[in-house]
């Protein structure tokens, strides 16, 4: 009976009432991806919509400064919407319109997955609804402005802790109430089956392009890819095409917040343990009680209890590694990438970029870094501004 | 199935859901007491959990109280066993999976038979997941409760095939007018039943005495809720007068 399991994680732990609509879409992809007709449509989309192949950019200056292994950014921040999250949602959009769906649902964090889905909404002619965390929605104006542009209709949550966690729940009663017409647009590599293996699978053109790139460029795979992880779909989708090549280290980076030792943190693997949330089983921040911890990160993309159910099992298997990378860490990063590379990346990948800070030192000049800039950082900005004691208007 | 369920199912059972610790545990006892002296045959006592996602927001507001008054699962076996030894009106606790599973869900399972809780009912547990909990249910005579849905649809045989203690029916009251609502409930529990003979008990929207006898009339019995949520959210501490005589109201009417 027990379907979408990595390991002992995942599953689909949600009420009976979204059982047949998670086993409508299993279908539903199970008969379309690997149909010939469905693929060509979602490439030519991603190709000429988004903007894809992303660049794999060699950041020259920065391994000459850091004094190091080389070091290419993989560039998801130059997609259309700014982010990674567009793969995944032109995937699902696609499959929501063959499904005959005509109103997309989305939770969001930092606003970058609301925007990209309210974006496919507007491209598929489709009504579009976000649900974003009430804190997030003030941290994010402007991509709430975006969503509104595009046509999308967004609800400040007040649930909870108001934030990506509470976004989600919000989004999953909504998708109950409304089955028939409606597609939850899920947006990180979480939830119950399917979403882990659909998410991860619309993500893994990162990795599939990161491949040939390198090889191309460098005759040989990297050393160690690095990505943020917040539920994990950039990530996933960075480390797919490598899991089998255990040369390649993989190395996820949590937002440690104000600290791993602190009750301010949002690192799920480095401080949390084996729970069962939001429809699977992975790691969570919770108290001894099972209740889950309100969890903190400057970015409010990272700023989530749990993890993708994937990464918790390449975690058990030894296969990753996850690191936790604090807001002060992140901030220097985002500055001095900005700086060197003249590359503003979002807040969320400069945790990666941090761990590639202290990484790279300590390689020799043959070894290879890949990066993956999940996202730009435009709408971080004001944030870090303030941060750093200093007032701009948006 | 558990023993005092068992006696439970001999007419039409009335079931009453609270939510432990609001507005605190004083009065969740109270309002237990009360309920059984008004003839509630089982009483669902809500663990709270920080997330219950598939509440809506009458109920979520209830936990949040709850929580915020430093309610823990500990302070919950406490109570059943202050119950169990007052009285012997059957108990289930109804939560999300992650309260039990955190504690190591034999260790939980144990800790309420041993408190003499009858059943299990967990919202985001479905078919799928389900042996995971009821296993070790089962080991120590406790019944996991499954749920049927409106929208279970092809799923109604294979979930009533594996039902213990009795069905939770989740009705369209709300959305439809009684008669549909009824009509849609009565279709259901006779799947149910030529599947497998267990009670079917009908929640989510039955909230007055008319409501009650029809959706009696087509089943083993009604779980209230919203409308006892709705009375301790407004009168707090001094709201068992007004629970009790809510629930003797709706025990008539059946």
């Amino acid at each position: 009976m027990k379907k979408g399991r990595f390991g002992l994680h995942g599953g689909q732990y949600v009420p009976e009432t979204l059982m047949n609509a998670v086993n409508e879409l299993e279908e539903a992809y199970n008969r379309y991806r690997d149909d010939k007709e469905f693929n060509a449509e979602l490439t030519e989309l991603l190709n000429n919509y988004a903007g894809r192949p992303s660049l794999l950019y060699r950041a020259d200056k920065m391994a000459e400064d850091l004094g190091g292994a080389k070091i290419y950014f993989k560039r998801e921040d130059l997609n259309h919407t700014g982010s990674h999250k567009i793969n995944n949602v032109l995937g699902q959009t696609l499959l929501a319109k063959k499904m005959g769906k005509t109103r997309v649902i989305a939770e969001t964090g930092a606003g970058q997955h609301g925007v990209a889905t309210a974006t496919a909404a507007a491209l598929f002619g489709m009504e579009c609804e976000i649900f974003m965390g009430r804190e997030d929605t003030e941290r994010q104006a402007l991509n709430v402005y975006k969503m509104r542009l595009l046509g999308a209709k967004v609800h400040p949550v007040d649930s909870g802790t108001a934030t990506l966690k509470d976004a989600v729940s919000e989004t999953m009663r909504e998708w109950t109430k409304r089955l028939d017409d409606t597609h939850y647009v899920l947006g990180s590599v979480m939830g119950p089956h399917p979403f882990p293996t659909i998410v991860r699978d619309f993500q893994a053109v990162i990795s599939k392009e990161i491949r040939a790139q390198i090889l191309e460029k460098e005759g040989r795979l990297p050393d160690a890819v690095l990505a943020c992880v917040g539920g994990g779909s950039n990530a996933i989708g960075a480390f797919y095409h490598f899991i089998p090549d255990v040369g390649v280290r993989l190395i996820g980076c949590e937002a440690a917040g104000r600290g791993i030792d602190t009750f301010e943190t949002a690192a799920t693997i480095s401080t949390g343990k084996i729970g069962i949330f939001h429809g699977m089983k992975s790691y969570f921040c919770q108290d001894e009680y099972g209740q889950i911890a309100p969890v903190y990160s400057i970015s409010a993309g990272l700023d989530y209890p749990g993890v993708g159910p994937e990464h918790a099992d390449l975690f058990d298997k030894g296969r990753a590694e996850y690191v936790a990378i604090t807001d002060d860490e992140a901030v220097n990063a985002f500055e001095y990438v900005s700086r060197v590379e003249g590359i503003i990346p979002a807040i969320e990948s400069s945790h990666a970029l941090a761990y590639a800070m202290k990484l790279a030192p300590t390689m020799s000049k043959d070894k290879i870094i890949v990066v993956n800039i999940s996202g730009r950082g435009d709408k971080d900005c004001a944030a870090i501004a303030r941060y750093r004691g200093e007032v701009i208007d948006e | 199935m558990n023993k005092r369920l068992e006696k439970l199912f001999n007419g039409k059972t009335l079931a009453a859901f609270i939510t432990c610790g609001d507005p605190d545990m004083e009065t969740t006892e109270k309002l237990a007491l009360a309920l059984a002296d008004a003839g509630v045959g089982l009483i669902e006592l809500g663990v709270p959990f920080s997330d219950p996602t598939a509440e809506d927001a009458l109920t979520v507001s209830a936990y949040e109280r709850a929580l915020a008054s430093g309610l823990n699962t500990d302070d919950v076996f406490k109570l059943a066993q202050s119950l169990r030894e007052k009285t012997d009106v059957a108990l289930a606790f109804a939560t999300y999976a992650n309260v039990v599973y955190s504690r190591g869900t034999e260790a939980f399972t144990r800790r309420m038979a041993d408190c003499g809780v009858d059943a299990l009912i967990l919202a985001d547990v479905p078919l799928e997941e389900r042996e995971e909990f009821a296993q070790p249910c089962r080991t120590v005579g406790i019944d996991f409760i499954s749920f049927v849905t409106p929208t279970s649809s092809s799923r109604v045989e294979d979930i009533a095939k594996e039902a213990e203690g009795f069905v939770y029916c989740v009705s369209t009251l709300g959305a439809n007018d009684t008669e549909k609502a009824c009509a849609i409930l009565g279709d259901t529990v006779k799947r149910i039943k030529a599947v497998k003979d267990v009670p079917c008990l009908v929640g989510f929207g039955v909230n007055d005495p008319e409501q009650a006898r029809k959706v009696a009339e087509i089943s083993d019995g009604v779980i209230v809720s919203d409308e006892i949520i709705r009375i301790v959210s407004e009168k707090g501490k001094d709201s068992v007068p007004f629970v009790k005589a809510y629930a003797e109201k709706i025990k008539k009417a059946m």
